[in-house]
């Protein structure tokens, strides 16, 4: 047996035991989307460091574990363990997941607001999965990726959230996914549809939150559609356990008028690969991108971004950020495309990483591709370490060495976090963070 | 209060200090001038504690310890404060944010309660109105964007927060208008003690007109060439220092 089947293996064992389950109830075109997803998986194989996607990570960690199919929500969880996953400063629509799949116990529901429908993806294929079909129904772009076939084969559970047009959300929504320990590591795919309408607002809130000593893979992938004139704030905090396996794909489409802003908190995890992509198909569309990345140990954390400018008077802004410690490995690479009629694009991009220790590791990789004239596109880069001179000024002043360190840190993550438009979620993120920091 | 013997101190290989020696007694003030590259800053840096000077030879006694084993949190909660020549720029950290947790720092190092946040702030108002400082200072970045004379004035409202016991001033005179100059003298005098001492170094014989020093030292070569009163400053201002450097030679 060749080492690709080795890798494939588990998932397609996995795959034989749970279709009849999953066939049970789904319309035919679901059952064939599962199967040709995993054909297209089992074919490709994971992803190789020959593909250019992949050059600064290796699958291979993540093709040892041989994760089975996470099947069973556990009955008990400790809710002490679970309650920094929520936001608590203001009321949220939540909706909890433990290892992908709905628990609805542990859900607080936001008051029933006309025009906005959010439900688990489960339940929702149960009631109309026919009513879904449209989500499915375009060619992905991303169909040549492993993990998004794999993320369709097991498509299962996860959410679907669709805000009307002229539709204004107060709450926030929060979508919270939980990696607990099981009898042997397991795989969840949770798959994410977001439909905003137009002029629709809203704010949506993703957690991945480990326990302690869970060691899963989780396989997210959303896809986001925004409407004429909508607005989405979008905060994901992945903080799962540091044996925690973490890939993320998120799609996004956007058409006149509309701005999305994306903000990206990688604090946890063992092995983090996440995508996150917009298309900016019509004029006047907005895309703003701000990511932190905190490692340490020696784990391992990707960012790939891509924004695809593709209409006139299209704007992107990204900035990410690295804090970077022991001996891990992060690295960026954002892409920006400008195609060929998508004149007056402007696009800044820039990626600044504090390296922490000799052993840390950054690949930084700023990529722009532009086919249009008359174009605003900036990029830029910074790998550094601790300023010393203002190391030694806060110390000169009575602070002790690691309250300086801190006081430096917090102060370069806090350039990003500062981009976070809605208060609550802010605070939130800042809580995360001094919560990973302190523990650090 | 503050006793350097012979000391000598090398960066990356070159002695910058060659056998300085100095007393400084508490409700002293102290002025340092000499030539440009002379080691002044270095002085001062060593005796703050900064890292990557080598210190071969001689002594440092501060209160009664050995300053140069402490490390400069210990020497800054102490009663050292030192004014710096370039004040650095820290993005992200806000100012009043870091002058209390200095304040608090030192308090706590003497056993005393930290101050609560309403009271912190009349203290700081208080000592901004002395220095004719704008508040909105206060909200902004340390010295992230400041103007030269702004930084300088920052390092005096550190100071006048802190009440240091020793403090020592790296030519917190130069870049400061005339006007300046005046209020941030006020500043320094306001903070005249016969428990405090002071040491400056400077340039220029103008901020002396506004205080004025008990001592006057001319640092050149690394070492303390010569000493005086308020009037070895004149002197200065009129003949410069090659006279010095040739007394020196003989
Ligand atoms: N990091 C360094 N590496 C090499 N030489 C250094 C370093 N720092 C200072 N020096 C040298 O040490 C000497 C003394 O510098 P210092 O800053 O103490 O002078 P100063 O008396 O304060 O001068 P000024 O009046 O211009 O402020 C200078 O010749 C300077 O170039
Ligand atoms: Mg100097």
């Amino acid at each position: 047996m060749n080492a690709v089947s080795a890798a494939i293996r588990p998932y397609a064992e996995g795959f034989k035991s749970l279709e009849p389950v999953l066939t049970r109830s789904a319309p035919a075109w679901l059952t064939a989307l599962r199967r040709e997803a995993f054909a297209r998986f089992a074919n490709h194989g994971f992803p190789g460091e020959r593909e250019e996607d992949w050059k600064y990570t290796s699958t291979r960690p993540l093709e040892k574990r041989g994760f089975v199919p996470s099947l069973i929500a556990p009955g008990t969880i400790d809710v002490d363990a679970i309650e920094p996953a929520f936001l608590r400063e203001i009321p949220a629509h939540t909706l909890v997941f433990i290892n992908g799949q709905h628990a609805p116990a542990l859900d607080t529901a936001g008051s029933d607001i006309a025009g906005l429908r959010i439900a688990s993806l489960g339940k929702a294929l149960q009631q109309a999965a026919d009513k879904l079909q449209a989500y499915f129904a375009p060619a992905s772009a991303w169909s040549d990726d492993p993990f998004t076939a794999l993320n369709t084969a097991f498509l299962r559970d996860g959410a679907v959230i669709e805000i009307d047009d002229g539709m204004r959300l107060e709450q926030p929504l929060q979508l919270i996914f939980l990696s607990t320990k099981q009898a042997q590591p397991g795989a969840c795919h949770p798959r994410i549809l977001v439909r905003l309408g137009r002029h629709a607002h809203a704010t949506l809130l993703e957690t991945y939150h480990g326990l302690e000593a869970a060691a899963n893979l989780t396989n997210g992938y959303a896809q986001i559609h925004l409407g004429e004139n909508a607005q989405l704030e979008h905060l994901r905090v992945q903080r799962e356990s540091a044996q925690d396996f973490h890939v993320n794909r998120v799609r996004v489409t956007q058409q006149h008028g509309s701005r999305y802003v994306s903000h990206t908190l990688n604090l946890g995890g063992l092995w983090v690969r996440t995508d996150l992509n917009t298309r900016l198909e019509a004029p006047e569309a907005e895309a703003v991108f701000n990511g932190l990345y905190w490692t340490d140990q020696g784990r391992h954390v990707d960012n790939h971004t891509r924004i695809d400018h593709l209409a006139p008077r299209t704007r992107s802004d990204e900035l990410y950020r690295g804090i970077i410690g022991g001996h891990s490995h992060a690295v960026f690479n954002g892409k920006v495309v400008v195609a060929k009629h998508a004149m007056k694009t402007d696009a800044a991009q820039i990626n600044n990483n504090l390296l922490l220790s000799r052993q840390a590791e950054i690949d930084t990789k700023p990529e722009l591709e532009i086919y249009a004239d008359d174009v605003q596109c900036s990029h830029g880069a910074s790998i550094g370490q601790l300023d010393e001179q203002a190391l030694f000024y806060l110390r000169s002043r009575g602070l002790d060495p690691e309250t300086a360190r801190g006081l430096l840190i917090d102060a370069f993550a806090h350039a990003v976090l500062d981009r976070i438009a809605t208060p609550a979620l802010q605070t939130f993120a800042r809580r995360q963070l001094a919560a990973v920091m302190g523990a650090s | 209060m503050l006793s350097i013997k012979n000391l000598h101190a090398k960066i990356e290989d070159r002695e910058i200090l060659r056998g300085l020696d100095l007393e400084v007694k508490a409700g002293e003030i102290h002025a340092i001038m000499g030539p440009n590259g002379s080691g002044k800053s270095t002085l001062a840096h060593i005796l703050a504690g900064r890292e990557g000077y080598a210190v071969t030879n001689g002594s440092v006694t501060y209160l009664g310890k050995d300053l140069l084993t402490m490390p400069p949190e210990e020497r800054a909660r102490e009663g050292l404060f030192l004014a710096f020549q370039y004040p650095v720029e820290i993005p992200g950290v806000n100012n009043v944010y870091l002058l209390k947790a200095a304040y608090n720092a030192i308090r706590k190092h003497r056993g005393e309660e930290e101050l609560d946040a309403v009271d912190f702030l009349a203290l700081v108002r208080a000592r901004m109105q002395l220095i004719e400082m704008d508040a909105d200072m206060l909200s902004r970045a340390v010295n992230e964007g400041f103007s030269g004379g702004e930084k300088k004035r920052n390092e005096i409202l550190q100071m006048l927060v802190l009440e240091p016991k020793l403090a020592l001033l790296d030519e917190t005179d130069s870049g400061l208008d005339i006007d300046a100059l005046k209020v941030v003298a006020k500043g320094i005098n306001k903070l005249r003690s016969p428990e405090r001492a002071v040491l400056m170094i400077t340039h220029y014989q103008r901020l002396l007109d506004y205080i004025a020093p008990d001592f006057v030292h001319v640092l050149a070569g690394g070492r303390i060439l010569k000493s005086g009163d308020g009037n070895l400053a004149l002197e200065l201002e009129r003949r410069g220092y090659d006279w010095i450097l040739a007394e020196a030679a003989v």
